[in-house]
């Protein structure tokens, strides 16, 4: 299929153009799920997708998939529901940075700590874009926002990092600029048995990239460019070479650990004693 | 014709013409996407790519 015909096929007719900012990084995130899930073959029915509130949760009512839009912060734990409910779903959330790991936090670590098969993709502009600019726990450290007008003085998550310790087992970065990396790697969190974590760095050229002088969209997505760094070329920098860049790729993968609704199978299986 | 422009969804944030190896496309005046020199396309789908409105397709 042509990227048009696979646009045609996952998305609702007539709900194009979407809303997102003249050009957001949601838009080709979007883009990169329908295609990562055509790429791997799924059934358009055979598909949940659950997202958050916020910029990034706006996808939800595009894609014509089986869609939940549900409340701030708790796309992780609806689709939690949903999975327990159906383990033949394949469910993808829908999340952004302010919404996963602000209101969010608990629920994206409790599900990574669970290893619930579900593919979590974060789309993270670093800013509450719809809000008006405000700051959220992933704005890097010195950024403007309209909450932070000298700057901020916290210290961003490394969510890939946290989700990670948390349990997750699989989880990856991209960003927009590497668009075909960022398929690949969705479809791989998709094909993964347990939970899948995939960071999205995206530009929101409205709320975040004007406020810090970072130029256009095109200008932003040449900073990602600039410091993205392939893993296997980040594990070669020193401390000093790291400095103000971070890696992409697959950044941990275990398979060992057993799946929350298979452990749950066996649960059922074990209290009924064998019998039915 | 190679390129498929959908002009209701461009936007004219200009990211497919800044990564144009061929300077092929350009925003127009009433901001809008428009095929320059499409002569010069060589198919390689950068604008496809990372149009984030799904309003341009190249056509192989």
């Amino acid at each position: 299929m042509s990227m048009e015909q696979i646009i045609d096929k996952y998305f609702r007719p007539g709900r194009l153009p979407h809303i997102w900012c003249p050009g957001c990084g949601n838009g080709v995130i979007t883009g990169a799920i329908v295609k990562a899930i055509d790429k791997v073959g799924l059934d358009q029915n055979a598909v949940a997708v659950i997202s958050g509130i916020g910029c990034s949760s706006r996808a939800s009512g595009y894609l014509d998939f089986n869609t939940v839009h549900s409340a701030h912060g708790r796309a992780i734990p609806v689709a939690t529901g949903v999975k327990l409910a159906d383990p033949s779903l394949n469910v993808v959330v829908i999340t952004g940075d302010g919404d996963a790991t602000a209101i969010g936090g608990n629920h994206l670590i409790h599900a990574a700590r669970r290893n619930i098969d579900m593919t979590v993709v974060l789309y993270n502009n670093s800013i509450y874009g719809m809000t008006g600019g405000q700051y959220s726990p992933m704005t890097p450290l010195g950024s403007k926002a309209t909450t932070a007008p000298y700057a901020t003085i916290e210290h961003d998550f490394n969510v890939t990092e946290l989700v990670k310790a948390a349990g997750a087992t699989f989880v990856a970065r991209a960003t927009t600029f590497h668009t075909q990396i960022l398929i690949d790697l969705i479809a791989k969190g998709i094909q993964h048995k347990g939970f899948s974590f995939i960071e999205a760095v995206s530009a929101c050229p409205i709320s975040f990239g004007r406020q810090n002088k970072m130029g256009g969209p095109d200008a932003m997505m040449m900073w990602q460019r600039d410091h993205a760094v392939p893993l296997a070329a980040w594990e070669k920098l020193n401390d000093e070479q790291r400095q103000g860049k971070f890696p992409i790729g697959i950044l941990y993968e275990d398979t060992s650990r057993m799946e929350y609704t298979e452990a749950y199978d066996q649960l059922i299986a074990k209290a009924q004693g064998g019998k039915k | 014709m190679s390129l498929k422009i959908i002009t209701k969804r461009c936007k004219g944030c200009g990211v497919c013409a800044a990564f144009c190896p061929k300077k092929v496309l350009a925003v127009n005046e009433i901001e809008k996407i428009e095929a320059v020199a499409e002569e010069n396309c060589i198919k390689c789908g950068q604008c496809e790519l990372r149009c984030p409105d799904y309003a341009i397709f190249v056509e192989k």
